[in-house]
């Protein structure tokens, strides 16, 4: 089902004189990433078992290192207003570089986590297809076999990841949501311990993806129906001229209406917003937690940047119409959520659950509509990125007694501040980030959003923003209290050693939380070109139809 | 009269502060940022340093004071009108309309206080190298005093008021610690507990002002409340000023928050010198006085400042006059002189100047008399009852020189530090003119008399006299680390005074921050004036009452037993039972009320709202069934609640 050729659509199907040409440097990052993950490929088919983690690991890290140099590299060269890429299937601007460049550090702060080995084992089972508990599958684990197949797929979902926010035609937003997708549902179920939960992860998020990308491929099709164009500039326009009221003398055009909601539904579930983000508790407990902290921040960081520009871009003229239901959306996922996670025991789940609230925060930020909510979104995100590797990187380490699997039931977390300082002290740091307390890159992110909707007249959703925060404080302060005044238990936990990469990750996440709650100056004053900070958010991207022929 | 010619600067009217465009006014930040390093290594750094640890901390202030002479010299190079500089250290962050960050306001009253702080600082820094050298506890010990340096220099050189509550809280917080920092004793704890929970009783005071302020003038940095002073109401500016004036009280020990100053002295004596004498306690005097344009729009306030100042400054005279105990007598001349400084602060801008020269002055002579006052300590095996010394004179030249510095310059012998810096107090209070000038003047010269009195009779009970020592104490001179700063000291208890009032130079130089009105201040006038013969009768007086008390008799070696004005002096006047029946019964019946409203009210509420979060949590979690069926029928209901609110027009 997935269009393998994209010039067969219609419109785009005008014989252009000449074919489009390519821009090698700008289309170098995702060159990078893509043919490392081909080399990843013929690596596993080539190269002897016993080189292959290695290699894949100094591959993927360099790969991603790469991409970010180019990303920053190209961030100085491209114009103020952006271009577009491949005949205007990719959008190259600031914000889209902006999301790029976080994905590509966050992805590779998330590989070294993927490749932190303990005791000769990774986080991953030794030979996925074997039956769990079978005596197959203790022969793979006694050979030492392993997953080294895990680099490609996370090489192929950055790619995904990379693309989606920079996207600026649906189709090719569809196909880079599928590229980013199917790898992670794989990466999900290749879980060490507790196989079958995995496994359960693994197939209920492809069952619920597969039905989301369904409404997003149909919301795509009333989209073209209502625009014959699936460009995004091209369907800014149409909806301009078709008037920014869509609903004017009664006269409503069902197959926007459609595409919008539809379109919506698909993004909504990618970002987990309340009524759609039932699979993220599941998934992310089941999920090993190294590819829970790369969707926790790069496929998040991902879906917002694509929603973002959904929203602004393409139906950035018709704000009025999506606005109400963004409410909705918004205010749901705050209070629900936060409802929800007070009563979690685990905190796998409940860092699902608050990913979530933090899911409702940033749509604050998108109903605002204004490139103030858009920088503050993008800082959110970042901040958000980092705040949640850090955190999922200490889970890693939090494990049962004997050292065998994590050990996520918060109650048995007692005195873990008192035997372990200093890993204690930085997840209180990363839990008080995302509760957004001052001198934290959460404030920052927290206060920007909140101030861009303040400034577009939506005080209510603040308002319940600000008492969703107050409940979230309450379980994030909590675990700090079961940590630090609880009476450590006799029996119960070990915390396993910090190799150089867990170790290395979570120094990363403290500094950036501290480095961007303190000095967020740099980074929040750069985020966009210099505009009025209430203008439209297309201004500063990419927002021209600039398929040449179009509307024909 | 003194007060001949006013060179008229527009009080009440804000400098407009310049940026900040030279390398040493940009490296403004250093001057609290090094002391503040210092603590942090010290604290952070553990055993590891030990061994050097008080020579780091001696040397971060002596470069802040570098620095800050530098800024001096940068100040001094400019027209008068642009020595207010703003320094922008850090933004933090701007979004929108609204932005954060620190700013620093570098001008000639802070500038001042700059200089006090980082060189008394160092001084007492290494006086206390000596000092502490036995002291286990060495390394904590300067690493509070870094602490305090900073959060001292944060205070001064805020421009705004929530900086300066910053600083304020860090050098209550300094304060705590050093107090309490001999914690076996449980004196100390004691002392240290009842100083920080006056002090809250005065920052809950600022910390309401500055709401005030920030509800009704929309501000807090100074520039933008002194511009919103004219529009704002009579009954506003009363309250933010009384509350300013309830903080100022608070930090330095003024009636009637008072009662927690003499106890401080259980701290170490470097402490006592620093804080509790030359810098700390001034606190409130540079709010008043920086919060002038506030004072100056609310009168009644200001008569306010005036009854406190005078009050504080009679009953510290009183309460220094029957103390036994060295320091707590020094305790009670600290309270009296701060609230001579006070007063002064209340007169207006005809008063900034004086006060704060005797703001300055003071920082030394008192700083030396505590030195003074540790060395005999020192030599006396730490015991503090002047009845157990006599005679010590000749035993501790040194200390004998500097302490009879330190007391000729504070009892106001004419041209000796102390001496200047009053007689333009007690000028400046005379200016105020009618009936309020006779009696304010009139209670400044028996405050002079009561000064006279009792630093006369701690002379002459420590240095001169009979030996009263006890068994087995050999008294000798301390070593020169403590000496050297004590010398120092002496000679600005001599000439600074002279060198800040002559040709009014510290009165034009404060001017344009201040808006003060300079008196014409020349030493004929001041000793041919009916009130400068008045003080200097009184200083003869306040001598010979002393001398015929305490040298002429044998001073005995258990006090005795006193009329009840003695009585009454020596229970502090009573301050801690005031305060009990002010603050602490009430404060325990409001509590008990509190806990009786929280148990019913507030945790019911809270408890209910918990419980109604916990139970829909509970419900809300049921539609997590754990089947992929549900989650996509889940999905589907967010699909019917996505296309009601794009259909349905609001």
């Amino acid at each position: 089902m997935i269009p393998l050729n994209t010039d067969a659509e219609p419109a785009s199907f005008v014989i252009t004189e000449t074919t489009p040409t390519l821009d090698w440097w700008l289309l170098a990052p995702f060159l990078v990433v893509f043919g490392a993950g081909v080399l990843a490929v013929l690596f596993e088919t080539f190269v002897p078992a016993a080189r292959r983690r290695g290699l894949q690991i100094t591959v993927a890290s360099l790969a991603l290192l790469a991409t970010f140099v180019l990303i920053v590299l190209q961030a100085g060269t491209i114009p103020e207003e952006g271009t577009t890429l491949v005949a205007g299937a990719l959008a190259v601007d600031r914000t889209a570089l902006f999301f790029q460049g976080t994905i590509a550090v966050l992805a590779l702060v998330s590989l070294m986590l993927i490749a932190e080995r303990r005791d000769g084992r990774d986080a991953f089972t030794a030979q996925a297809a074997t039956v769990p508990g079978s005596e197959e599958e203790r022969a793979h684990i006694m050979a030492g076999t392993q997953h080294t197949e895990v680099y490609p797929l996370v090489l192929f979902a950055v790619l995904g990841m990379l693309m989606f926010p920079a996207s600026n035609d649906f189709l090719t937003m569809f196909i880079a949501l599928e590229v980013m997708s199917l790898p992670l549902y794989l990466l999900c179920g290749i879980a060490r311990r507790r196989r079958l939960f995995s496994q359960e992860a693994s197939v209920k998020y492809f069952l619920l993806g597969a039905f989301a990308s369904g409404f997003f491929l149909f919301g795509i099709a009333m989209v073209y129906g209502y625009a014959g164009s699936v460009n995004f500039g091209a369907i800014r326009e149409a909806v301009a001229a078709g008037g920014a009221d869509i609903f004017e003398g009664g006269e409503a055009e069902p197959l926007l209406l459609m595409g919008i909601g539809m379109v919506a539904i698909g993004m909504l579930f990618k970002v987990g917003a309340i009524p759609f983000h039932s699979w993220k508790p599941d998934v992310y407990q089941g999920a090993p937690t190294p590819i829970t902290a790369l969707m926790g921040s790069c496929t998040v960081v991902a879906a917002f940047g694509a929603l973002l520009r959904v929203f602004f871009v393409p139906f950035g003229t018709s704000v009025q119409v999506w606005e109400p239901m963004l409410w909705a959306v918004a205010i749901l996922t705050m209070v629900v959520a936060a409802v929800v996670a007070v009563t979690q025991r685990d905190v796998k789940r409940l860092l699902a659950y608050s990913s979530v609230v933090h899911a409702g925060f940033i749509l604050t930020a998108v109903v605002a509509a204004s490139t103030d909510g858009l920088a503050g979104a993008m800082f959110y995100l970042a901040a958000y990125g980092f705040t949640t590797l850090g955190a999922f990187a200490v889970i890693t380490l939090v494990r049962t007694k004997d050292g065998g699997q994590e050990l996520g039931d918060l109650e048995q977390w007692s005195g873990l501040g008192r035997r372990h300082p200093a890993l204690a002290g930085a997840l209180s740091l990363f839990l008080l980030g995302f509760t957004g307390i001052p001198l934290t890159s959460g404030f920052i992110g927290k206060f920007a959003v909140f101030e861009a909707a303040v400034a577009a007249d939506a005080v209510p959703l603040v308002v319940v923003g600000v008492l969703s925060s107050a409940v979230t404080a309450f379980f994030y302060i909590r675990i700090i209290v079961v940590m630090f005044f609880r009476d450590p238990e006799e029996e119960g936990i070990t915390v396993v050693p910090a190799g150089l990469f867990t170790g290395g990750v979570i120094t990363i996440g403290v500094a950036a939380t501290l480095v961007l709650g303190v000095f967020p100056g740099p980074v929040l004053d750069n985020l966009l070109p210099s505009s009025d900070p209430s203008a439209e958010p297309a201004t500063v991207m990419v927002n021209e139809a600039s398929l040449e022929g179009e509307g024909d | 009269m003194a007060v001949t010619q006013h060179h008229a600067y527009l009080a009440a009217e804000p400098v407009v502060a310049t940026a900040a465009d030279s390398p040493e006014l940009s490296l403004a930040w250093l001057l609290f940022a090094l002391p503040l390093a210092g603590a942090a290594i010290l604290l952070l750094g553990g055993r590891r340093t030990d061994s050097w640890g008080h020579w780091l901390a001696t040397a971060l202030p002596l470069g802040s004071f570098a620095l800050a002479v530098f800024v001096l010299a940068d100040l001094l190079g400019r027209a008068p009108d642009q020595r207010s500089v703003s320094v922008p250290v850090y933004e933090w962050f701007a979004v929108g309309e609204f932005t954060a960050g620190v700013d620093l306001l570098v001008d000639p009253l802070s500038i001042s206080f700059v200089l006090l702080i980082t060189f008394v600082g160092s001084l007492i820094h290494i006086y206390s190298i000596g000092y502490m050298a036995e002291d286990s506890g060495r390394r904590r010990f300067f690493a509070y005093l870094n602490l305090f340096v900073a959060a001292m220099l944060v205070l001064v050189l805020a421009d705004n008021f929530v900086l300066l509550f910053l600083g304020w809280e860090g050098v209550g917080l300094a304060s705590y610690l050093l107090i309490g920092f001999w914690q076996f004793k449980p004196t100390a704890a004691t002392a240290a507990k009842k100083a920080f929970l006056i002090n809250r009783v005065g920052d809950i005071g600022l910390l309401v002002a500055i709401m005030i302020m920030f509800a009704v003038l929309g501000a807090v940095s100074f520039s933008d409340v002194f511009a919103a002073v004219p529009g704002a109401g009579d009954g506003v500016l009363l309250a933010i000023g009384l509350l300013l004036l309830l903080g100022a009280c608070g930090k330095s020990a003024q009636l009637p928050l008072q009662a927690w100053l003499l106890d401080a002295m259980e701290g170490p004596t470097p402490v006592s010198a620093l804080i509790h004498a030359a810098t700390m306690v001034t606190a409130g005097v540079y709010l008043i006085v920086r919060s002038g344009p506030i004072f100056e729009a609310a009168p009644a306030a200001q008569t306010v400042v005036l009854v406190v100042g005078a009050a504080t400054m009679l009953a510290g005279g009183i309460i220094a006059s029957a103390k036994d105990d060295i320091k707590k007598s020094l305790a009670g001349s600290t309270m009296s002189q701060i609230g001579m400084m006070v007063l002064a602060a209340g007169i207006g801008p005809a008063g900034y100047a004086v006060a704060i020269a005797h703001l300055i002055a003071h920082g030394f002579f008192k700083a030396g008399l505590f030195l003074g006052a540790g060395s005999v300590m020192h030599a006396m095996n730490e015991d503090v009852d002047m009845r157990r010394y006599g005679g010590l004179a000749s035993k501790m030249p040194i200390t004998f020189a500097t302490f009879g510095l330190g007391y000729l310059a504070i009892i106001g012998v004419p041209l000796l530090s102390g001496w200047w810096t009053k007689e333009g107090i007690i000028s400046a209070t005379f200016g105020i003119g009618g009936s309020a000038g006779m009696i304010l003047g009139t209670t400044v010269i028996i405050g002079a008399a009561l000064t006279a009195f009792y630093m006369s009779r701690m002379v002459f009970m420590t240095f001169l006299g009979k030996p009263r020592w006890e068994e087995g104490v050999q008294p000798q001179e301390s070593p020169v680390s403590m000496t050297a700063p004590m010398i120092v000291l002496a000679i600005g208890s001599v000439g600074l005074g002279g060198f800040l009032m002559t040709v009014d130079r510290f009165a034009h130089f404060l001017a344009p921050t201040t808006g003060a009105e300079i008196p014409h201040f020349t030493v004929g006038q001041a000793l041919t004036a009916p009130y400068g013969l008045a003080a200097l009768v009184v200083l003869v007086l306040g001598v010979a009452a002393a001398w015929a008390i305490y040298l002429r008799k044998p001073v005995a070696e258990v006090a005795p037993r006193g009329n009840f004005v003695t009585v009454a002096a020596n229970r502090e006047l009573y301050g801690n039972e005031i305060n009990e029946g002010l603050l602490m019964r009430p404060g325990q019946v409001l509590t008990k009320a509190l806990v009786v409203v929280e148990d019913k009210v507030i945790d019911g509420a809270v408890n209910g709202l918990g419980a109604t979060v916990k139970d829909s949590s509970t419900g809300l979690g049921r539609a997590q069934t754990g089947y992929a069926r549900t989650y996509a029928l889940t999905m589907l209901f967010g699909a019917v609640i996505v296309a009601a609110t794009l259909v349905v027009r609001f």
